[in-house]
């Protein structure tokens, strides 16, 4: 293919790079050269991702670490623009500021269904595996040399103000990628099973009633664990739904599929694990309590969760 | 044994620890327990770390979406609602939810997300319109308002998504009962999905309301209370 995935990266790790310069130099910052460290190891390790070896990479991440845990990371000035600034340039340029943010949305949606199965001769032009990421990184370009054409900005301001962004977000922007980690080694370390038999043990299985309610809660509870629903289906389908709800009760197997992914997304909506869904966003919207997110989440995932149970339960019987 | 790890996570985040450091003693734990050695752990990190560089890609936002705010993007957001009597912040938002909940049906999951979609235009807007309605907004009310926007754009998306049958949901489950020798159907899938969908639009729609109504109560009463105030159903 012509654009892969890689290039997403590269440009992702640019952004990430190029701002740790302004950070190293940042002289309102108390802890400038490490936060710049911080931001420089982050975009490498984004831009050469598939050239450093894994051990190498493993060093750099727990580098990043230590400097969050010692403190290091701090934020500094941004040269924000004053409200004033802001309004006077908006009077400006009015409803057209919306074209560029309204691009990417429409740009992604439109790269990745409509560019699917484009080719220059043999090679695809947009990775097929990686298609949506593939087109979202081409719209935000394609946005971004719009928008700085219409503000009549440099490149530099973009940068800048990324820098303004991402450092808000922190260390919450690497969070994520540590988590799906932890994940990782939960599995080859068989926490999963652990946590089914621990189930499996404690449900009267005589009872399809209170076999559905362990698998929903299940689900739930060791998504919240892992923060992601796809690594609890195989453990808890394998554990509980197999053996007893298809084996023993023979329900079928697309309705308790279905709606024990869905349990599995009340418990995403509940937990901190889940990093790039709850703890992102409220660093991007500047929130006090970073689990404000969730808090606001729980009522209705809750109430999912119950609707759930008893959905799977009269489908089964 | 091998538990001990997701107590150091529960822990760590019930006393306030920094998640980052949290996460990583847990994975460093739980990995020497299950006796593997301190390379194969870091490799594993640096391995882990690599393929999952696709959850950043949301950086890729932030330059054109910082130099928009620099110019007032959201602002306009804000004075663009402001101008619709109609607008307050429960129905801003459960509009753009079940947009985002429809689209992500019919498999366009991308058309929102929080740094293109909910932190310039939909959480500027929400606000903008109880600001209109009720004044300056103490900071707690703003955080509840933002925090609202984030959760409409979780919720539809989650339980949107797995009423499109191409979704990475529903091909691994499929991929799991065919490893199992269990006979399933990626349509009939998608097809049982829709009855927790449809139960998700409705209960947070309503919670929506319910959030109209506890602004009401909460800044109804100050100052700044407007004329069409009594027009709230």
């Amino acid at each position: 293919m012509i654009i892969s995935i890689e290039w997403v990266y590269i440009f992702l790790g640019l952004i990430a790079v190029c701002g740790s310069f302004y950070t190293f130099v940042d002289k309102k910052n108390p802890r400038r050269i490490t936060s710049g460290l911080f931001y420089l190891l982050y975009g490498i390790s984004l831009l050469l991702g598939s050239v450093i070896p894994p051990f190498f990479m493993g060093l750099l991440v727990l580098v990043m670490v230590a400097i969050v845990g010692a403190g290091g990371l701090k934020l500094g000035s941004y040269g924000e623009a004053s409200r004033e600034e802001r309004i006077q340039n908006r009077n400006r340029l009015g409803h057209k500021l919306f074209i560029p943010a309204l691009l990417i949305p429409i740009l992604t949606v439109a790269g990745a269904t409509g560019m699917k199965d484009v080719k220059i001769g043999e090679l695809f032009i947009f990775d097929p595996k990686n298609i949506t990421l593939v087109a979202l990184g081409v719209a935000t370009l394609i946005a971004l040399i719009v928008g700085l054409w219409m503000t009549k900005s440099a490149p530099a301001v973009a940068v800048k103000e990324s820098r303004r962004l991402l450092e808000a977000i922190g260390w919450a922007a690497v969070l994520p990628q540590m988590l799906a980690t932890l994940g990782t080694i939960f599995n080859t370390a068989g926490v999963g099973s652990v946590v089914s038999n621990l189930v499996s043990q404690v449900i009267p299985t005589h009872s399809l009633f209170w076999v559905v309610f362990a698998y929903c809660i299940g689900m739930a509870l060791f998504t919240m664990v892992m923060g992601n629903a796809f690594a609890a289906f195989p453990v808890m389908t394998a554990g509980i739904a197999v053996p007893l709800l298809i084996g023993q009760f023979g329900v079928d197997a697309n309705h308790l599929a279905a709606i024990g992914m869905f349990a599995g997304y009340c418990g995403t909506l509940m937990t901190p694990m889940a990093a790039n869904f709850n703890i992102v966003p409220a660093a991007l919207l500047d929130l006090k309590d970073k689990n404000h997110v969730i808090r606001v989440q729980i009522p209705t995932a809750l109430i999912i969760l119950a609707v759930n149970i008893v959905l799977m339960y009269c489908f089964s019987l | 044994m091998v538990l001990i790890g997701v107590a150091i996570v529960i822990v760590g985040f019930i006393i306030r620890m920094n998640p980052l450091l949290v996460v990583t003693i847990a994975g460093l734990v739980t990995g020497l327990i299950a006796q593997q050695s301190l390379y194969e752990i870091i490799e594993q990190f640096g391995q882990a770390f690599t393929t999952n560089r696709y959850m950043a890609v949301f950086i890729a936002t932030l330059p054109v979406i910082g130099l928009l705010e620099r110019f007032g993007l959201r602002e306009q957001a804000e004075n663009v609602v402001s101008k619709i009597k109609a607008a307050t912040t429960g129905r801003i938002i459960t509009a753009y939810f079940i947009i985002r909940e429809a689209a992500a049906a019919v498999g366009l999951t991308s058309i929102g997300g929080h740094a293109q979609m909910v932190r310039p235009l939909v959480a500027p807007m929400a606000e903008g319109a109880a600001e209109a309605k009720y004044g300056k907004l103490p900071d707690d009310v703003r955080d509840k308002i933002r925090a609202h926007s984030a959760a409409a754009d979780n919720i539809g998306v989650f339980f949107g998504e797995d009423v499109f049958v191409a979704i990475g949901a529903i091909l691994l489950m499929k991929g799991f009962f065919d490893q199992n020798n269990i006979p399933s159907d990626p349509l009939k899938m998608a097809l049982w999905a829709i009855p927790t969908a449809i139960a998700a639009l409705i209960v947070h729609c309503i919670r929506l309301y319910l959030l109209d109504r506890s602004l009401q109560k909460q800044l109804g009463a100050g100052k700044n209370v407007p004329l069409e105030q009594g027009k709230e159903e």
